[in-house]
């Protein structure tokens, strides 16, 4: 036994030394997100790099798994915490990321952010948004559904993932879009569209990775994904349908910490969320739009995206009131046989 | 036969493990449990989570049937084939699907079983329009098979090639035809490792949670993991997962124990220990039969790797594998991988070692046989303990420590070697029994003890089944994503985390790329597994 100890010891031991603790600056800036916010083709290493410059100081990045994750984090550190910034919750989490009493109003100057669906609040500080929509390859589908109706009466052969709203927030985006527009009918019209759901995901990474592998013609993602593959693929191969009734939103918000130790650093951060600086750098990294007028404009394929007419969001209460019995309502339509 | 102070140590140790083990499940439960959600406990047994803990039962119950089951004429195929081109390869390629994100796996079976799969595309070619679709129990069965099968059939093979060369001596010089070979030399030793084998890919299809999801269709295809993910990731309830988290321990407990209940057969003869050499098997017959079995096992097994590969060529590999961050993930990997695996080694020994010293206790009471019951049990059950509780429970343990992400590699490795645990135990424990017995009195009456009987007698014989196990442990750490979703650790970044990652950002080719490369390296680590084994073949 000591003989494989021995060696089992000093691996574990350079494990530790591996992760030791970074050096303690001056003034830092700690800024909760979720991972793909800071992984390398993520906006993070951009905005960090761009904020070092002109605040003269360092910017800590927490990442953790997604906005639900850092919600938690949040809720199990309390006062203690840290962070002086939460970047990356969805308007969906403010009723519960209010609930904490964590937050402090952000005290900035929003007058040019502006998102579709009039969304404004004092403490939580749009920094992106996408509308959820239906993508589909133009190369199997020639006459992509025209309106939420239109996909779920459609021809079930002619298949979609989605993901769950028990696990994903493109799956929650989409059950509340089924609810908002088909309200108590909701149900009847699940029940229908099960017939095409290929199958449900737990995630937005396993239904896409189907579409793109070919195995569905339509995924549930958002109106600037075909942006992506626009962009850094030159195809216009995947496009989305737009939808008559309008597009569920997603908003993606950044808050203050109340213990903020930096409130005038951070307040600083987030008006820089908001300046042309960190919004001409989102579209390309975080595929999604921009919450106020980039300083150089978007590459073409932005413009080529749906625009849509009209836009769905509940009041985050409203959600966080329902979201269980909706999602019960929802297993059981789709549970049916 | 072991001294009074040598028992003593034996079971000493398997008490550390024991309390060890015990003690990192309890910390995070505790953790877990002490945290004031401030709202009402919901109610635990509803409609809901009665159909899904029977649907987890049933599709498990199912997977490891036919996992199990076909898994059977393989080994058997195999171990009558000691020694044909490729065998080797086939042999390695098994232990890969365990080292895949779970994820990336499910793409290529999708590749090959999908709508627009292979399969699908052939019987379009032959007239067929519709495709048939895989979405369900069908596709949740498949994936498991492909998953556990591989497993499956490399313990039992391990089983079969253990048998003493006499057996086949035997067998040949008294003409025994191929059902009485089967039914008086095979069956008894698969039937020894069958029930933990059983136990074991049961476990693992139960908790399954992303296959089901995806393959599955819909919500009607939950697992009680899904529900456990959901409550602590999604709803923070901690007392809900908790709950659930037991209730699928307790009924798998019950379940294990129906299995344990099948009498154990004799244990092993002695045997002069020369090298198994197969007289058997020589007509067409078999020799047609073996070849179609191991033709078809190895297709289904290599073609969704196969599909994995091909997407990952489209990638440029030299650019992934050449970028800072991969180097660093692998390295990552590796080292986790590495501690995790010997940890689990360590461990498996140290409770294989007590329970042998227990059971060869001339007067074990109830209380060193329950020591015992607890240590076989503790070592499969935790396999159930859904890695979200530990990651969860771990960080509100640890969080009055400071600085949370620099425990997470450590955690990350904790967590995978107490996953590999009952993997490792599969793999070593009835090959040191079988030493065991085959040496034991002779080394205690030559006096061989300490350093000179790990170097004369034991070495020898269990470095392969270590390697194997180890190889195991080592696979299946580095396609796990770690459960340390809350710990917010930039640095920390492993090669499943970065396949997800390219995946979450649309890079999906890339991620296709990382993926074989992954595959490759779990090829290459499945080769210290079977290190040795060409030395050792007979020149048949």
């Amino acid at each position: 036994m000591r003989k494989i100890l021995v060696p089992f010891l000093a691996a574990a031991a350079a494990l530790a030394a591996h992760v030791g603790p970074a050096l303690a600056q001056e003034k830092t800036l700690t800024v909760y997100t979720y991972e793909s916010f800071t992984s390398d083709w993520g906006p993070g290493p951009k905005v960090k790099a761009a904020f070092e410059k002109t605040c003269g100081c360092k910017v800590d990045f927490v990442s953790v798994a997604d906005g639900v994750a850092l919600l938690t984090r949040l809720k199990l550190e309390g006062e203690s915490t840290k962070a002086d910034i939460a970047l990356g919750l969805d308007t969906n989490l403010v009723s519960e990321a209010k609930a904490t009493s964590l937050f402090a109003p952000a005290g900035i100057d929003t007058a040019k952010v502006k998102v579709p669906g009039n969304y404004a609040d004092d403490t939580f500080i749009p920094y992106d948004y996408g509308h959820f929509a239906v993508i589909y390859d133009t190369q199997t589908i020639k006459n992509p559904p025209k309106s939420l109706k239109d996909l779920v009466d459609g021809d079930p052969s002619q298949k979609i993932a989605i993901e769950d709203p028990r696990t994903s927030t493109p799956g929650l985006g989409l059950l509340l879009w089924v609810k908002s527009v088909y309200g108590d009918k909701a149900p009847e019209a699940w029940a229908k569209l099960r017939k095409r759901v290929l199958t449900v995901t737990p995630g937005w990474s396993e239904a896409y990775g189907m579409f793109t592998k070919g195995e569905v013609p339509m995924v549930l993602s958002y109106t600037t994904s075909p942006a992506y593959h626009m962009v850094e693929e030159k195809t216009d191969r995947y496009q989305a349908a737009e939808f008559s009734e309008g597009h569920y939103i997603q908003i993606e918000v950044a808050g203050l910490l109340k213990g903020s130790k930096n409130r005038d650093l951070a307040r600083q951060f987030l008006q820089f969320l908001v300046s042309p600086a960190v919004q001409d750098v989102i579209p390309t990294t975080n595929w999604m739009m921009p919450v106020s007028a980039p300083s150089t404009p978007l590459p073409d394929a932005f413009s080529k995206l749906v625009q849509p007419r009209k836009t769905f969001l509940m009041g985050s209460d409203e959600v966080a009131k329902n979201r269980q019995a909706w999602i019960d309502e929802w297993l059981t339509a789709m549970s049916m046989n | 036969m072991l001294t009074a102070r040598q028992a003593r140590q034996a079971i000493g140790g398997g008490v550390l493990a024991l309390t060890l083990v015990s003690l990192f499940v309890a910390i995070a439960v505790i953790a877990l449990l002490s945290w004031d959600t401030g709202r009402a406990g919901s109610r635990l047994m509803t409609a809901y989570t009665w159909r899904i803990l029977f649907f987890t039962i049933w599709q498990a119950f199912l997977s490891t049937l036919l996992s199990v089951g076909l898994a059977v004429p393989v080994a058997l195929a195999l171990a009558r084939r000691p020694s044909f081109p490729g065998r080797i390869w086939i042999i390695r390629l098994m232990a890969v699907p365990m080292g895949l994100p779970v994820l990336i796996g499910a793409l290529g079976l999708i590749g090959i079983w999908g709508r627009q799969g292979m399969a699908n595309q052939s019987l379009l070619a032959i007239g067929v329009s519709q495709p048939v679709s895989i979405y369900g129990l069908s596709g949740i069965l498949i994936a498991h098979v492909f998953f556990n099968l591989p497993l499956a059939t490399r313990l039992l093979l391990a089983s079969l090639e253990r048998l003493p060369a006499e057996y086949w001596l035997i067998a040949s010089s008294l003409g025994m035809k191929p059902f009485s070979v089967f039914r008086l030399i095979e069956w008894p030793a698969l039937r020894r490792v069958a029930p933990g084998v059983a136990g074991l890919v049961y476990m693992l299809c139960a908790t399954s949670f992303t296959l089901v999801l995806v393959l599955g269709g819909g919500p009607a295809a939950t697992t009680l993991e899904v529900a456990i993910y959901q409550s602590l990731h999604f709803d923070f309830d901690p007392p809900r997962a908790i709950a659930l988290a037991f209730l699928q321990i307790g009924v798998t407990t019950i379940l294990l124990a129906l299995i344990s209940v099948f009498p154990a057969p004799e244990a092993w003869g002695l045997t002069a220990g020369r090298l198994p050499r197969r007289f058997d098997g020589s007509g067409f017959g078999s020799k047609a039969w073996d070849a179609i079995v191991i033709a078809i096992a190895a297709v289904f097994l290599v073609l969704p790797l196969a599909s994995i590969a091909i997407s990952g060529l489209h990638a440029d590999l030299i650019r992934l594998a050449s970028s800072d961050i991969f180097v660093k993930a692998a390295a990552t990997s590796l080292s986790i991988a590495l501690v995790s695996g010997l940890v689990a080694v360590g461990f498996s020994i140290l409770v294989i070692n007590a329970r042998s010293a227990i059971s060869q206790a001339a007067s074990a009471g109830a209380g060193l046989k329950s020591l015992s019951a607890a240590l076989a049990g503790l070592s499969s059950l935790v396999l159930l303990v859904p890695p979200v509780v530990l990651g969860t429970g771990w960080f509100l343990a640890l969080r009055p420590m400071g600085d949370i992400s620099r425990f997470a590699p450590i955690l990350v490795a904790l967590v995978n070697a107490l996953m590999a645990l009952p993997f490792a135990m599969r793999v070593i424990a009835p090959a040191m029994e079988a030493h065991r017995i085959r040496t034991g009195r002779l080394s205690a009456s030559l006096g061989l003890a300490g350093w000179s009987r790990i170097r004369h007698i034991d070495f020898p014989v269990l470095i392969r089944p270590m390697l194997m196990a180890l190889s195991f442990a080592m696979a299946l750490s580095l396609g796990d994503l770690g459960a340390v979703a809350l710990f917010g650790s930039s640095d920390f970044t492993t090669l499943p985390w970065l396949v997800y990652n390219r995946l979450a950002s649309y890079r999906s080719n890339d991620a296709d790329g990382l993926a074989l490369i992954l595959g490759i390296i779990c090829l290459a680590l499945t080769m210290i597994g079977t290190a040795g084994r060409e030395r050792e073949r007979p020149n048949a």
